[in-house]
């Protein structure tokens, strides 16, 4: 990853310095206008919190049944990320609501359940910073409890009438939009990689830092 | 010729009469239904507080994003100089030990 990270970082930088200018050139919604521009930062980071909490999901099964503290590590990051994450989804949405529905926030099953999902990220880091000793194990289950959240919040639109629009979207976007909107969706997956081996980085170095301190008292 | 207790009787009535009207019509004027719109507006020529501008909300928006993202970086960078140091330190204080 070492090796890698250079490489991801000025891709990032790249693929975030174009991205302004796709999105002025995409053309403009006929019925929302300029406020559908939230679209391409909205949908991108809700995908990529939909992919973080997964990764968390899956280091923390790995931790809990293959006992590797480096899946730990990458649990930990990748639930920040999460709460990261949902924190610009959950307000550049009511930033778009405002505008295209009239109101900030309507209880609907989409916004409802993204907000619970992102309390129960919430929980997990609450949990490893007051948990105290083997609070990474009941973390983790809270881990894998977030992740098995992700597909309730994605088909929510799907199952229940709700103001938010489907995940059919996505899927019929005119080319003119879809071009954008992939290209964001690879920025923020790019910025996620490298802030999740930065993160696990710093966990890393607090785990060595851990061993040094119980090699002093011995 | 009417006797002066009719009258004040009459004048009762008529007072009541009144108030009932009142107590009847006020509500009605209150919860009158605003004149039927014909068509649509236009969006021009809504009233002020309907014309809300999409650019102040999408700059907001993309302001958070940023924002958000480059505050956590900087958390980052501070937490991984705050472990540097400890570590180094903690490896001083190893080292002294093993010296002695």
């Amino acid at each position: 990853m070492r090796r890698l990270f250079p490489v991801l970082l000025v891709l990032c930088m790249a693929l975030f310095a174009y991205a302004p200018f796709l999105i002025l050139n995409a053309p403009y919604e006929s019925t929302m206008g300029l406020v559908q521009k939230i679209f391409y930062f909205h949908v991108s980071t809700a995908i990529t919190m939909f992919v973080s909490a997964f990764t968390c999901g899956i280091a923390s099964a790995i931790f809990l049944f293959g006992r590797r503290p480096a899946a730990d590590r990458v649990g930990f990051a990748a639930a920040e990320l999460t709460v990261l994450l949902g924190l610009v989804v959950l307000i550049s949405g009511p930033l778009w609501a405002r505008k295209a529905w009239g109101l900030w926030w309507q209880w609907d099953a989409r916004l409802t359940s993204t907000l619970v999902m992102w309390l129960v990220f919430q929980a997990y880091l609450l949990l490893r910073r007051f948990g105290g000793p083997g609070s990474e194990k009941l973390a983790a289950a809270v881990g894998l409890f977030g992740a098995a959240l992700v597909p309730f919040v994605y088909w929510s639109v799907n199952m229940w009438r709700t103001v938010h629009p489907t995940t059919n979207v996505v899927p019929t976007l005119d080319a003119s939009m879809r071009g954008p909107f992939l290209w964001c969706v690879a920025a923020f997956l790019c910025l996620y990689v490298l802030l999740l081996a930065a993160r696990t980085e710093l966990e890393k170095r607090r785990a060595r830092l851990d061993e040094l301190y119980l090699a002093l008292e011995d | 010729m009417t006797s002066p207790v009719s009258k004040t009787k009459r004048m009762r009535v008529l007072r009541a009469t009144f108030v009932a009207v009142l107590l009847l019509i006020l509500p009605a004027i209150a919860h009158r239904q605003p004149p039927a719109q014909e068509g649509f507006v236009p969006v021009d020529q809504l009233p002020g507080a309907e014309q809300m501008p999409a650019a102040p909300l999408v700059a907001a928006a993309y302001a958070v994003a940023w924002a958000a993202v480059l505050l956590y970086l900087f958390s980052i960078w501070k937490r991984l100089g705050t472990v540097e140091r400890e570590l180094a330190d903690v490896a001083k204080r190893i080292e002294a030990g093993s010296r002695r």
